[in-house]
């Protein structure tokens, strides 16, 4: 028997530190060599770590949203051969890339630990109610008397987990229960009832990320968002006409179009186009157009960057749209596809609302947000008549963007997007 | 026709009925309850007061006919003799002390009692018949309480010698031979009673044993103490009806046709809901068999139509139609209340007595059972009555209690803890380290609970 520890492995990339994002195992738990143990988290990528051993989990070093060095124990396991916590030089230990030959000495500090949250905490969440708290269909045990606080009170004593002998639910239980705020375990009534309580959701991984960012951004950049409305039917009509003799080509979507009109309207509007590092004083105009397209995914908003814009035509981009699109929802964009963007772009498709307030992604000095589409009646100067009409919404720095420019910037957009031959005419 | 209205209306005052009218009246309902009869239904005027009434005497007349004899304790006494029609007046002394205090209390909650049969119009109307005259009584919610009356068996219609155990509690004199029809509780019950008064008492039973309800391991011991009296059992035996001149029973058994010579014959085969001849069966509730079909909060399945106690099915004992009657009570009060009973006891006052409350023996998979006898308890011993035992039934995962039994002499006061232990959720060791005092019958509860633990003292 031997007690072997697994470490952060050094990702590459000059990585120095992940953060712990989901446990895939628990103490007590038997894994194989290759089961996955944990996902950490660098700047953007998740990265899975495997076991390198046989054996039972003994002790998990770190709690999910623990920031770790390289280096760093990550579990313990328990196995069979002998450990490398006495015995270093295993083949396992030897073919890890994070084995150390002499672990107790080149043991590092452990990682500072991120700050407990200063919060008073949320009640706790009413032990077992994610859960049955027992099978199905099993009285649930509790005295007549918590019985009867419980029925006064209308909880349902069925989804209620019980902490005395043999699950029997106790006073003590109950006072967890109303902690938690009695709708937690309410029986389902109908019509509308109170709801009590909350619940402490750890801001971790990919949402903390985020968060940085968002808060970086609208603490440090005044924006200045300008909303323009755009009748985009002749855009329309050449997407249509684009679409019907694609071939094997990807749909074009509207997003393409835009692509395109934003980097014609950066080539009168350079400034748009640019980094504004304000600890060092500079704006950086950048030549090539990476722009970032804001994606959904089902751990949140990442933005992938579909480089050199500028080079590509509609098809092109539209492939690239969607292989970035994709990459990102799987969590295979890489690192490089999801850094270096110069100018974002953002759009909620049909959810796009009227207008929105987007927000920069920071260093960067603007960003365009696309509404959704809809068909409106506009007067022609004789007569309504039905329009496709998009709005768009932009959002820049203030402290490098006048006004004037930003709307300028905007109505060439508008321009280009309203007479589409435009984005594809050589000057 | 005069008239009357109230929010709660009650047909019948038996334990169910009356309960429900004190627990209405006590939370401010404007509510009436319609009896035919005296309050207090089969339990106070023909059922449970009274049979133990009986059973007392019995008791005292056995004891003093045992020690009139060679004994132990070393007591001489002359032989007993009994005045039944006293002993019966006595009993209807009690009975008429406690059907009076139910009036009282009816009244002292401020509950309007009408005596006289009623007769449903519909869901929201009686009309009762009363010695003034025919009453109508508009109400917005009702409760049917009327009970159950004994089976009778088409062979064996009531009358003359064919008696219900109505009559059976109310002879005026101990018949010679009393042949009981039903090995069921109340036929042993007054069975025992009427065999240690000095008759000759036979016991008739369709199924292979006695007390068929129970399993064989509790019915053992009063099986025994039954041939120690003297009763003859034919088991397995069908009765057919009585002779033609009138003196016997005629039954056939597995050895054949047999006659049994009878003075009485007492027909207990059960009790049967009380559900026609007053209109519920023109409401068109749903029925469960023959009994009125109710939910947790004892409702029928018309709206504002409760239903509480023997017409709404087995078991049908006292004690369950009481707790019902409260729940409706506080239900129509608005109060959160509702059946959620884990143990209704069960006691049966044959010699000697048997409890049982919750899960039997290998009722429920995986459980197991664990028997601790009354010979091993000092206190029995001093009673002169070591018959019997305490039965633990349990889950062995994590030693929670499903079900006690207990059959023994006065084990019916055990009913108690025993119920008490179940709806608290009593596991092995709450009852193994509660101490019970020494020395009484109840230790062997501890006993037992110790025992299933593997820590037992005394055996």
């Amino acid at each position: 028997m031997g007690i072997s520890i697994i470490k952060v492995p050094d990702i590459g990339e000059g990585v120095a530190e992940v953060e712990l994002v989901e446990w895939h195992v628990k103490v007590g738990d038997l894994v194989k060599e290759d089961d996955v143990l944990a996902a950490v988290m660098t700047d953007k990528a998740t990265v899975e770590i495997p076991s390198l051993f046989d054996g039972r989990v003994v002790e998990l070093g770190a709690d999910i949203g623990e920031t770790l060095v390289v280096g760093a124990t990550l579990l313990t396991i328990e196995h069979a051969d002998e450990g490398n916590a006495t015995a270093p030089d295993t083949d396992a230990a030897a073919a890890s890339p994070v084995a150390q030959k002499e672990p107790e000495e080149k043991l590092p500090e452990p990682a500072p630990r991120a700050p407990e949250p200063k919060l008073p905490p949320a009640a706790p969440p009413v032990a077992g109610s994610a859960r049955a708290p027992r099978a199905e269909g099993a009285a649930p045990l509790a005295s007549p008397a918590v019985r009867a606080r419980a029925r006064a009170a209308g909880i349902d004593l069925r989804r209620v987990a019980g902490s005395g002998p043999a699950g029997r639910i106790t006073d003590s239980d109950l006072d967890a229960v109303f902690a938690a705020g009695p709708a937690a375990v309410a029986a389902p009534k109908p019509g509308r009832s109170r709801r009590e309580g909350a619940e402490d959701i750890r801001v971790v991984g990919l949402r903390r990320k985020i968060s940085e960012s968002m808060s970086l951004a609208n603490a440090r950049i005044p924006h200045i968002t300008v909303i323009e409305e755009i009748d985009v039917t002749a855009v329309e009509d050449l997407r249509a006409t684009m679409n019907a003799g694609k071939g094997d080509k990807p749909k074009l979507t509207m997003l393409p179009f835009v692509s395109a009109a934003l980097c014609r309207a950066i080539d009168q509007h350079p400034e748009m186009n640019a980094h504004f590092y304000d600890d060092e004083g500079i704006i950086r105009r950048h030549s090539p157009v990476h722009i970032g397209v804001a994606t959904m995914t089902d751990k949140g908003l990442v933005v992938p960057v579909m480089r050199h814009a500028e080079s590509l035509a509609p098809f092109e981009l539209a492939t690239e749209i969607l292989r970035l699109a994709e990459a990102a929802r799987r969590g295979k964009a890489t690192r490089d596809e999801l850094t270096g963007s110069t100018i974002t772009i953002t759009s909620l498709g049909p959810l796009g609302a009227i207008a929105t307030t987007p927000i920069i992604n920071h260093p960067e000095v603007a960003i365009l947000g696309i509404n959704k589409m809809a068909v409106r009646p506009m007067w022609d100067g004789a007569q309504f008549v039905p329009r496709k009409m998009m709005n768009i919404s932009a959002s820049f720095d203030h402290r490098v963007i006048d006004g004037w420019d930003a709307a300028e910037f905007v109505q060439h957009i508008k321009t280009l997007l309203e007479n589409p031959a435009l984005i594809f005419m050589e000057d | 026709m005069k008239t009357e209205t109230c929010k709660l209306l009650i047909i019948g005052a038996g334990p169910g009925g009356y309960v429900c009218g004190i627990r209405a009246g006590q939370l401010g309902i404007d509510t009436i309850v319609v009896e035919a009869e005296k309050p207090g239904g089969t339990c106070l005027n023909v059922g449970c007061i009274p049979s133990k009434a009986l059973i007392h005497a019995a008791d005292e007349f056995a004891k003093l006919h045992s020690l009139s004899g060679e004994n132990a304790l070393g007591i001489s006494a002359t032989a007993p003799t009994i005045d039944l029609a006293k002993t019966i007046a006595w009993k209807d002394g009690i009975v008429t002390r406690l059907t009076g205090g139910v009036a009282s209390l009816l009244k002292k909650a401020r509950t309007r009692y009408v005596t006289g049969r009623a007769k449903i119009i519909d869901g929201k109307t009686v009309e009762v018949s009363t010695s003034d005259g025919a009453l109508r009584i508009s109400c917005e919610t009702m409760v049917i309480a009327t009970g159950s009356k004994p089976q009778e068996l088409p062979s064996l219609p009531f009358g003359g010698k064919v008696i219900s155990s109505t009559e059976a509690l109310d002879l005026q004199e101990v018949p010679n031979r009393l042949t009981i029809v039903g090995g069921g509780y109340i036929g042993l019950e007054i069975g025992t009673a009427m065999a240690k008064l000095g008759a000759q008492v036979t016991v008739v039973e369709f199924a292979d044993r006695i007390l068929p309800q129970y399993d064989a391991e509790l019915t053992k011991p009063v099986a025994a103490r039954l041939k120690e009296l003297g009763i003859t059992l034919y088991l397995a035996t069908r009765a057919n009806g009585l002779s033609k001149n009138g003196n016997a029973l005629l039954a056939e058994g597995p050895d054949g046709a047999v006659e049994i010579p009878s003075d009485k014959v007492l027909v207990t085969v059960g009790r049967a809901p009380v559900t026609q001849g007053f209109g519920l069966m023109d409401l068109g509730l749903t029925m469960d068999g023959p009994f009125v079909a109710i939910d947790a909060h004892c409702a029928t399945s018309m709206r504002g139509v409760y239903a509480i106690g023997d017409v709404t099915g087995d078991p049908m004992l006292a004690h369950r139609a009481m707790a019902q009657g409260v729940i409706v009570a506080e239900h129509i009060a608005g109060l959160p209340s509702v059946w959620d009973k884990r143990a209704i006891p069960a006691v049966c006052f044959t010699d000697p007595e048997i409890v049982t409350v919750g899960a039997l023996p290998n009722e429920i998979e995986g459980s197991k059972t664990t028997v601790f006898p009354f010979a091993a308890n000092g206190r029995s011993m001093t009673m002169e009555r070591s018959d019997g035992f305490v039965r633990i039934v349990f889950d062995p995962k994590n030693e929670l209690v499903l079900g006690f039994h207990a059959v023994g002499s006065a084990v019916s006061e055990m009913s108690g803890e025993f119920a008490l232990a179940l709806e608290m959720g009593a596991t092995l060791a709450d009852i193994a380290d509660t101490i019970h005092a020494h020395p009484t019958l109840t230790e062997t509860v501890q006993e037992t609970a110790q025992k299933a633990l593997g820590r037992a003292l005394h055996i």
